[in-house]
């Protein structure tokens, strides 16, 4: 598992002049093409540690964590204080680790802290920026602190800016920015030197919704366009589950689970329907319960707790034919079919069902 | 290279993201020494408001012009009468001018570390290639270098318009050389002292403040007390107060060891064994502030 040098190559789709083609009206409607940079997934481990602890006079941070990060975007979950900032000191090589030993990008953190931090990126929780410079300005300087020389860091600013949606402004003092420009501003400075990693600690902290989801789209693009690989950390689920390839749950310190985002919203056999009413069923959603009854359909108790439940039938798929059923009672009825999808697990009940686990694991052990 | 396309910039949208073509960097990554030099030249020109708004270049500037133009004046009155020497020694010209030197490190200390600190942007250096020591290095050359240059820059005037008014030229450079060599330690000291009491705070205004008080009231309690002693009739006790202070300790050492006039009461500076106490103070005080400040930023981390 410890590997040196990563593998990378460029793989390059792109005409002769990314200029010319960044002129094309189509590349606004968000068709991705350019530079594709194609990370040999499975060869390379982009984070590694092993046992790896944090003990501080009072509080243990990090309890004998082993870990493997492959490329892609992955998430590090925990509740305040359950050791994410500081694993991010660890592996930026700032903090030294009480026991055990960690490789980013295969490079040891305990002695070539300077190297891992020249190709990875770090966009902070906390507000960073000094509101008396511009963004280019201040840009152009991190690049710099990153060993760019003068014009390529000017280069690089400019297209970082434009990548993560800031025009006009950004050569005006960040002090006027609002909270979603000032966050791109943090992005920016952390893509701005093409790390290989990027680690963004919270990043959608104080967003509305529509920068939540432009934020959003903009981490999973730097790894599917930019091919960076990430690791995000945040305490809202559903966020991860839309960007995140692999998931890390860290609580206490420990490792409380490390798999991949399918494996934790994997397909269940369930199906939820709902149907419309009509004059001749008021209820429809009663009537197809009734109806499927009959038909030797058994519907689930819809009273799970799950969202718009009390309109929604969920019932156990017994294979193809199911929904067969499912569309001619329906159309026997009379009724609209709006839905009639398969039931995914979301990442929350995952963890509630896990933390439930815990506790009684825990509550026996006691 | 990076030419702007409006054509990809819809005015007023700004809400969403475009793709506009992802290029990699293949160039060439200058590490840890040349990130440290950026943060060196950066802080350098921040401290003559470079880089910044207008509003930041108004009071260093100011400054700076107010410190050369006494130069500029006696210059020309040398000139005009012509005078055998000039009106004020060149070390002296700093000790006359240490109200404008200290207002400077006052309100460009804070400038360079306080802003790090208030806008959390010490992390995101210490997330670059650079170390600790590094930072620290940089700024404190940068800030020595600024004053340097501000208390520099009048020497040189005087010096072509000595050279100018035809006055000797041996004695002109010794005099400039001894001048030189006095400001840089002044500016080494000050810096220090300057940057020392700006890192513990992350408020400006309460760093510029208490760095003016730093240096006015420990020159105004030295000075009063050295008068003290001298129409006391004490004045072997002149010298030895007069360590603690850093405008006397400039003052001190360079009338022990680079041909100055003592501003000192009766004019009497340190003997030349006082002067090594002067000397080994001096560098102890910078080497301590450069200590404290390592001290310092080793906790301020991410």
């Amino acid at each position: 598992m410890w590997k040196t040098g990563a593998a990378l190559w460029d793989l390059r789709v792109t005409p002769r002049c990314p200029y010319l083609w960044s002129l094309m009206p189509m590349q606004l409607c968000g068709v991705t093409t350019g530079v594709v940079r194609v990370t040999t997934v499975g060869d390379v481990t982009v984070i590694a540690t092993e046992s790896l602890s944090k003990r501080f006079p009072r509080v243990t941070a990090l309890d004998r964590l082993s870990l493997d990060v492959g490329p892609g975007v992955t998430g590090l979950v925990g509740a305040n204080g359950a050791g994410k900032s500081t694993m991010i000191k660890i592996l930026l090589g700032l903090s030294p680790a009480s026991e055990g030993r960690a490789e980013v990008l295969g490079l040891d953190v305990a002695t070539e802290g300077a190297a891992i931090r020249e190709r990875v990126g770090y966009m902070p929780e906390h507000d960073c920026l000094p509101p008396d410079v511009s963004a280019t300005e201040f840009v152009v300087h991190m690049a710099r602190m990153s060993g760019l020389p003068p014009t390529a860091a000017r280069e690089r600013t400019a297209d970082t800016l434009r990548h993560v949606g800031l025009y006009e402004e950004r050569y005006r003092p960040i002090g006027g920015y609002s909270t979603g420009m000032k966050q791109r501003v943090k992005l920016a400075q952390a893509l701005v030197h093409d790390p290989q990693l990027v680690f963004l600690d919270e990043p959608t902290n104080g967003l509305d919704p529509v920068g939540r989801d432009d934020m959003l789209g903009l981490i999973r693009r730097i790894y599917t366009d930019f091919g960076i690989s990430v690791l995000v950390t945040s305490h809202l689920l559903g966020e991860l589950e839309r960007t995140c390839d692999h998931v890390v749950v860290i609580d206490g310190g420990k490792l409380l689970r490390s798999s991949s985002t399918t494996d934790f919203t994997q397909t269940t056999a369930t199906l939820a329907v709902e149907v419309t009413d009509t004059d001749a069923h008021p209820d429809g959603t009663r009537a197809v319960r009734e109806a499927l009854h009959a038909r030797g359909v058994e519907v689930l108790d819809s009273q799970s707790g799950l969202p718009g439940a009390g309109h929604i039938l969920l019932l156990t798929a017994q294979g193809e034919e199911t929904y067969d059923v499912v569309r001619d009672v329906v159309a026997d009825l009379g009724l609209g079919l709006v839905r009639m999808e398969q039931r995914r697990h979301h990442i929350s009940e995952v963890f509630t069902n896990e933390d439930e686990q815990r506790k009684e694991a825990v509550g026996h052990g006691s | 290279m990076a030419v702007e396309h409006p054509v990809t910039v819809p005015s007023g949208d700004q809400t969403r993201i475009h793709n506009i073509g992802y290029r990699t960097y293949d160039g060439p990554r200058l590490g840890r020494s040349y990130a440290t030099r950026s943060l060196y030249s950066q802080s350098l020109r921040g401290a003559y408001g470079l880089g910044r708004s207008v509003k930041s270049k108004v009071l260093p500037m100011l400054l700076f012009v107010v410190m050369c133009v006494p130069a500029a004046i006696m210059v020309a009155v040398a000139v005009a009468t012509k005078a055998k020497d000039l009106p004020v020694d060149y070390t002296r010209y700093a000790i006359i001018m240490q109200a404008v030197i200290s207002l400077y490190v006052a309100s460009q200390a804070p400038q360079s570390v306080s802003r790090d600190l208030r806008f959390k942007t010490v992390p995101l250096y210490f997330s670059r290639p650079i170390e600790t020591a590094d930072y620290v290095r940089a700024k404190y050359a940068a800030l020595a270098s600024a004053m340097f240059i501000l208390t520099a820059a009048p020497l040189i005037v005087l010096y072509v318009g000595a050279l100018l008014a035809k006055l000797d030229f041996a004695d002109q450079t010794k005099g400039f050389g001894q001048g030189l060599v006095s400001v840089a330690l002044l500016s080494l000291l000050f810096a220090g002292i300057g940057l020392v009491i700006a890192s513990v705070t992350p408020r400006r205004g309460f760093g510029i403040a208490a760095v003016i008080a730093v240096m006015t009231i420990s020159y105004g309690a030295v000075s009063t007390l050295q008068a003290i002693a001298d129409a006391q009739g004490s004045s072997s006790a002149v010298p030895w107060i007069g360590l603690f202070s850093p405008v006397t300790l400039i003052d001190g050492l360079q009338s022990a060891f680079l041909g100055a006039n003592s501003a000192f009461p009766g004019a009497v500076g340190p003997s030349n064994g006082e002067g090594v106490v002067y000397v080994l103070a001096v560098l102890g005080l910078i080497a301590a502030c450069y200590g404290l400040l390592m001290r310092r930023y080793k906790k301020v981390g991410l």
